[in-house]
């Protein structure tokens, strides 16, 4: 009888391994079956010429080149803020605080991290709302608005990755430093952080590839859905997954669908490039330190 | 821990001390920012509370034109909609983690890990996308419900989204079990299936609960998913072929179409309601959390 459960135990083990892979499978054969026909010029520049459309000469209508120069403006002007920010809070939090300054700020970064990304949007809206009672009556949601909302979204994985990598660093690298005659400081530049490193760009790189994907902050902190190229910090912009969300909902053509799958394309291998690398770089750096 | 604070030198210098506090300054930023999430959104709730509007935001029925603003609805479908994807990732994704830490051949178990990291690589919106052209057509066609944009289709596609969080989790909980207790029971003859039912499952069960409450928490807090394929209409959750409306698709779709200074109440009301869940869930973990840690099956670290 114990043989019989045993064995359907490992049947489904087996089973959910297999559904699972059968169901991404599906999902990226199926962008690729519907998307992969349209990836091409058209599909970046629509009728615009790519040497004008690149340089800004021309304004571009169909295609998604300005929402990808949005979602790579979202994600350069988030990370300004949130790597520095990140970096610096995982170094304090592994290298200075004392532990119940660590227990209690610790907490605020897990709370930070829970908060859904339409909560982290509806801030940044309010935070509008009230900046528009107060000081300024003309103020809008914008691009920098959005890139502050994402970088407080993705500021908990920068802060997290950056302590853990420094927390593995084993004793002997630790009392290197004071063996040198080196300064806490001092040894924190020259010794932890470089050793560290690996793990610290995973963080960062997990971290951008979360800015590029999240669509419910942008939604409600200035992402439309015809605004040409980004112009500035103060104005509104397009983006790769809010267009795409857009297509799936107002699509009009064939046309327009099939290239809904292609943006899908060209935002998965971006993210996917983004999230793989992390992930290899952040195991690399755990065998690293395996064998002590 | 003997070398937590940096015991360089004694004498620390004025620069030393002056980024000490610039860095303390940047951790302080996270506080600030969850504080001021907090105190931001109680402010604008705050009207509710003292015009006497709180029973009208929660109440059974949302019907703006009618003057009910209740999102009681919303709290049930979010609850409905999460619970369900829960119980439908949460068995294989416990069984994938089984699968990869002692039943399956390695290279499977390396391409199903990284499987589950590239799932976590896939963006929101496209699981949404896909579902709307995949899924939806076959909820349609083959069970004839409705439109095909209901609480089930909406739960599937959202436990395919947390399923590679709860292996994840419970992957790294299953990674920190002392490996000399599977060893002994190795060398007492269990075989691996025999292992996991009677060694691994119980020297990892608050493991087991973590997971479904972090995989609850990001399910609630999803919003796409929901807002794509869930059907957005604002109703109890009576059947699986119903369609719902979540609270974060709630906030999504009132601020999309510009409405009246109630509707606004209600959403800053879901928005506290969300954050405030996730708080509790958050407490609930650390709880956790620290009995499992004094548990003894964990290897010295």
């Amino acid at each position: 009888m114990k043989k019989i459960a045993d064995r359907c135990l490992v049947g489904f083990a087996w089973l959910s391994a297999g559904m699972v892979t059968l169901a991404a499978v599906m999902l990226v054969g199926f962008l690729l079956r519907r998307g992969l026909a349209s990836i091409d010029g058209s599909l970046f520049f629509g009728e615009t010429h790519w040497l004008d459309a690149v340089s800004g000469r021309a304004p571009v209508f169909e295609g998604i080149w300005p929402a990808l120069m949005g979602t790579l403006y979202l994600v350069l002007v988030s990370s300004f803020v949130s790597i520095p920010v990140g970096i610096a809070s995982g170094v304090y939090l592994a290298e200075y605080a004392s532990k119940r300054v660590r227990a209690s700020l610790g907490c605020a970064v897990d709370l930070l991290a829970g908060t859904p990304s339409i909560v982290m949007g509806l801030f940044g809206f309010a935070l509008i709302l009230l900046l528009r009672r107060t000081l300024f009556p003309q103020a809008g949601t914008s691009l920098a608005l959005a890139a502050l909302c994402i970088a407080l979204l993705v500021l908990p994985y920068v802060i997290r990755t950056t302590q853990t990598a420094l927390q593995a660093i084993p004793v002997h690298l630790r009392i290197l430093g004071p063996v040198c005659g080196l300064s806490g400081l001092q040894a924190i530049v020259h010794i932890l952080l470089p050793v560290a490193s690996r793990g610290i760009l995973s963080g960062v790189i997990l971290a951008m590839g979360r800015a590029a994907e999240d669509t419910a902050v942008i939604l409600l902190t200035g992402v439309v859905a015809q605004a040409g190229m980004p112009r500035g910090l103060w104005e509104r912009f397009e983006a790769l997954p809010f267009r795409i969300y857009y297509l799936a909902a107002e699509h009009q053509t064939r046309r327009q669908l099939d290239q809904g799958f292609a943006t899908s394309l060209v935002l998965l291998l971006l993210t996917s490039t983004l999230f793989l690398t992390a992930f290899m770089l952040q195991r690399r750096f755990e065998k690293r330190w395996k064998k002590w | 821990m003997p070398f937590g604070r940096p015991c360089g030198l004694r004498l620390r210098s004025k620069l030393e001390r002056c980024i000490e506090r610039i860095l303390l300054i940047a951790t302080a930023i996270a506080a600030v920012a969850i504080i001021s999430i907090l105190l931001l959104l109680a402010y604008f709730c705050l009207p509710l509370f003292t015009s006497g509007e709180l029973g009208e935001v929660f109440s059974r029925r949302w019907q703006p034109f009618a003057g009910s603003y209740g999102i009681l609805p919303m709290c049930a479908g979010s609850f409905a909609i999460s619970l369900l994807a829960l119980f439908l990732a949460f068995p294989g994704a416990v069984a994938i983690c089984f699968f990869v830490h002692s039943l399956a051949p390695a290279p499977a178990a390396g391409l199903l890990k990284t499987l589950v990291h590239f799932m976590t690589g896939i963006p929101t919106v496209i699981y949404g996308f896909v579902s709307v052209f995949l899924l939806v057509p076959l909820m349609r066609d083959w069970l004839s419900a409705g439109t095909g944009f209901t609480l089930l289709t909406a739960a599937i596609t959202l436990s395919l989204l947390i399923l590679p969080t709860i292996v994840l989790v419970f992957q790294a909980r299953l990674e920190r079990i002392d490996p000399t207790l599977t060893l002994a029971s190795a060398a007492l003859g269990f075989t691996p299936i025999e292992q996991v039912r009677h060694v691994l499952i119980p020297a990892s069960a608050q493991g087991l609960l973590v997971a479904a409450i972090l995989g609850f928490g990001r399910a609630i807090g999803d919003t796409l998913i929901s807002l794509m394929l869930a059907g957005n209409a604002a109703q109890f959750p009576v059947s699986l072929f119903v369609s719902i409306r979540t609270l974060t698709a709630h906030i999504a779709l009132v601020l999309a179409t510009d409405s009246q200074s109630m509707a606004y109440r209600s959403v800053f009301a879901a928005g506290l309601v969300l954050f405030l869940l996730m708080g509790m869930i958050n407490l609930l973990i650390q709880r956790i959390g620290r009995a499992d840690n004094e548990k003894t099956y964990e290897k010295d670290r």
